[in-house]
């Protein structure tokens, strides 16, 4: 779809249908991945503005509280399972055998599985909303014992877990392969461009995370159906264990969440600041550092669990140490831009967007990690706001950046720019607009996942609830953007951008099917 | 790197990572005991100490303090009225063993079993306060339309730190399952 074959006549592409149902190609592969990815951002968007139209008033109008609660639960658990991690995964097959110079991914037919894993596990979860007793309603982490009682939705839920868990193990394990195994000669550790890099890092959280929390539904199952008492007192059980194993894999998973953004953003920032990536071996480091990190931190999820005080210092702290990692990386990427010969095209919008919005998520992150403070902060609409902050502005807004970056060089088309910058303007305003009023609601008090709300808070949520409007009608532009590229525009150059660093930018636009069957030399 | 030592490398990448994936996988169920065995050294989540440590030695009574000890229960998915004992806020001296008593009613016309789930608060008080006699120790069976009167015996140890005023003993009476709970 994306490829055209009239420059390469020993591109043969495969036609029809079975092209994409048994393609083992790492760019059909990435298209199939990234058009999921954004079918599940739609679906996912509907969702919360079933949300934000019950909140658009106090009192009880759009849908019962139970479908409420169901929406919560869903909207989380697909645009985190279906959208941003097939997202990155998307770009990481599109790009790294690109980027490091390889013909394809290590394991092309495992990488056509872990696709085809993705529309059946994320019909499951869908499927649920429609059986007796609804889908999962008890929030996207299914704490029990509310995980425990709800009807067979959650199990299908758990099932949708399981086989999404599965799909991301797979691709993990490709794309540490293929980096481990795939370079090309002289393309050395240190030489790999920093999405690259993020990517490995990734990759080796979600094997350490996600079999974790396979284990964890995998208890739920056996507690709801086969007797056992993981988190049952009744039999010994305790529900706050869930919580520790839940946020075991939950917060490296956030981590896996935003680290290809912090790649993504690494690529375009030095091509529109015309200067090289500052601190490219610290960048390395502290993305390190934040992965490891990331699995002694869990417990600031639940401070108000009753934990010991040394339990609470040892979390803050230890929460508080990511800031610097984090803090290196963001310094970084302005001193990358510090005194470069800047031009705003709408990837670099989004970059510049991304540091600057996802800096905010991150200081209210640290206000969360002050574990008395937290006890004001937890499960009201602060939390909320912050953690759009950082997925939406850090991970979806990072992943837009790479989408107009790379979109020539997959499409052949440079994109319609005035369309990209009212794509940005739109989103960037509308995102502020529905989600900046929601930290103030969270300060007052009003409670998370509560479809009913206290009168004080109606003008914040009525202003909450358009911005979210504009927001998810917004994103039908960037749908726009994509197809027209495909379809024709201005024919980009192999280069697209003004000497942009990277082995993608030396195959023509469009990349042709098959790149680098005879590897480069990496000087 | 020629294409069969590339598949060879590939292979021993895939087997490492997936040996990794299903260690992990253990690792998740393998933090239910240890999680269980923390609570137990450091009394989290109100897991009082076990019979065992009472075995030791007599404890001594520390006559020139006093701490409030509340009793509380709660019945959940079970037919049973519970009584909490008689004075709900007992001044006891630590060290010294007391004897209370609830007492359960069975409201239905059928057999039925209940297992009591104790929980101590404050946390850092659960480990110094000692059940030598408790009917959570076993489920409990009652006969249609039975009462049956459960006599807990406790101690609070002397070591108990001294911010501690009070402390509250909570059941929370659940239908029996085959499982005996591990920490009662």
């Amino acid at each position: 779809m994306t490829t055209t074959v009239a420059d390469h006549h020993h591109d043969e592409v495969p036609k029809g249908i079975t092209r994409w149902l048994f393609t083992t190609n790492h760019k059909d592969i990435g298209t199939l991945y990234l058009w999921f990815s954004f079918t599940m951002f739609l679906i996912g968007g509907a969702m919360a503005l079933v949300i934000r139209a019950e909140l658009f008033q106090p009192g009880l109008q759009v849908v019962d509280p139970h479908f409420y609660n169901q929406m919560v639960t869903v909207h989380a658990l697909i645009m985190i399972f279906g959208a941003v991690m097939p997202g990155f995964v998307g770009f990481a097959n599109w790009m790294i055998p690109m980027m490091i110079g390889a013909p394809d991914m290590a394991l092309p037919r495992l990488n056509n599985w872990s696709f085809w894993l993705l529309p059946f596990a994320t019909s499951l979860l869908i499927l649920s909303l429609f059986v007796p007793g609804g889908g999962p309603a008890a929030g996207w982490t299914i704490y029990p014992p509310l995980s425990v009682q709800g009807g067979m939705g959650v199990d299908l839920t758990i099932f949708t877990i399981h086989i999404l868990g599965m799909s991301s193990i797979l691709g993990a394990i490709n794309i540490i392969a293929t980096i481990m195994n795939m370079r090309a000669p002289g393309m050395t550790l240190m030489k790999m461009p920093l999405f690259v890099w993020t990517w490995v890092i990734t990759a080796f959280l979600l094997i350490a995370a996600m079999p974790v929390l396979a284990g964890a539904v995998t208890m739920l199952l056996t507690d709801r159906h086969f007797g056992t008492a993981f988190f049952d007192p009744a039999g010994g059980g305790d529900p706050v264990m869930f919580q520790h194993i839940f946020w075991f894999f939950g917060h490296p998973e956030v981590y896996i969440l935003i680290l290809p953004a912090f790649g993504i953003i690494s690529q375009v920032i030095p091509t529109f600041a015309r200067k090289p990536l500052f601190g490219y071996t610290s960048m390395v480091f502290a993305a390190a550092a934040i992965a490891f990190l990331s699995f002694i931190v869990w417990a600031h999820h639940m401070y108000t669990v009753g934990m010991p005080l040394s339990g609470e210092l040892f979390f803050m702290y230890s929460t508080m140490l990511i800031a610097i990692p984090t803090g290196v990386k963001i310094f970084n990427w302005m001193a990358t831009m510090w005194r470069g010969s800047m031009s705003f095209e709408t990837p670099m919008l989004y970059a510049i967007a991304t540091v600057a919005l996802f800096t905010v998520g991150g200081l209210t992150g640290l206000m969360m990690a002050i574990t008395p403070a937290d006890f004001q902060y937890h499960d009201t609409y602060f939390i909320v706001a912050h953690f759009h902050y950082v997925i939406f502005c850090g991970s979806v807004l990072g992943m837009f950046a790479g989408v107009y970056y790379w979109l020539p060089k997959w499409t052949g088309h440079m994109y319609n720019e005035t369309l990209g910058k009212w794509h940005f303007w739109l989103t960037i305003i509308a995102f502020n607009v529905t989600f900046f009023p929601q930290h103030f609601l969270g300060f007052a008090g009003m409670p998370r996942r509560i479809p009913d709300y206290a009168l004080q808070f109606a003008e914040f949520n009525v202003v909450s609830s358009i911005g979210g409007f504009v927001l998810g009608y917004s994103q039908l532009i960037l749908l726009v953007v994509v197809i027209k590229a495909i379809r024709g525009g201005k024919k980009a150059s192999a280069e697209v951008w003004d000497n942009p660093e990277g082995l993608e930018w030396s195959v023509a636009s469009p990349a042709p099917y098959h790149t680098f069957a005879t590897a480069p030399e990496v000087r | 790197m020629s294409k069969s030592s590339r598949q060879k490398s590939n292979r021993r990448v895939v087997g490492w990572l997936s040996l990794w994936v299903l260690g992990m996988f253990g690792f998740g169920y393998a933090l239910v005991p240890l999680y269980d065995i923390f609570c137990e050294i450091t009394g989290l989540n109100g897991k009082s100490a076990t019979l065992s440590e009472v075995s030791a030695k007599p404890l001594e009574i520390d006559r020139s303090r006093t701490v409030t000890v509340e009793f509380a229960v709660d019945v959940s998915g079970i037919p049973w009225r519970v009584d909490r004992p008689e004075i709900v806020r007992l001044k006891v001296h630590p060290g010294e063993a007391t004897t209370v008593t609830y007492a359960a009613h069975s409201l239905t016309d059928s057999r039925s079993a209940g297992q009591a789930v104790p929980s101590v608060s404050p946390a850092r008080a659960a480990r110094h306060f000692r059940k030598t006699e408790c009917f959570c120790f076993t489920r409990q069976e009652l006969a249609p339309r039975e009462s049956k009167v459960m006599p807990v015996t406790f101690v609070v140890d002397p070591a108990l730190p001294e911010e501690v005023k009070t402390i509250t003993l909570s059941y929370a009476v659940y239908p029996a399952k085959n499982i005996v709970p591990a920490n009662s």
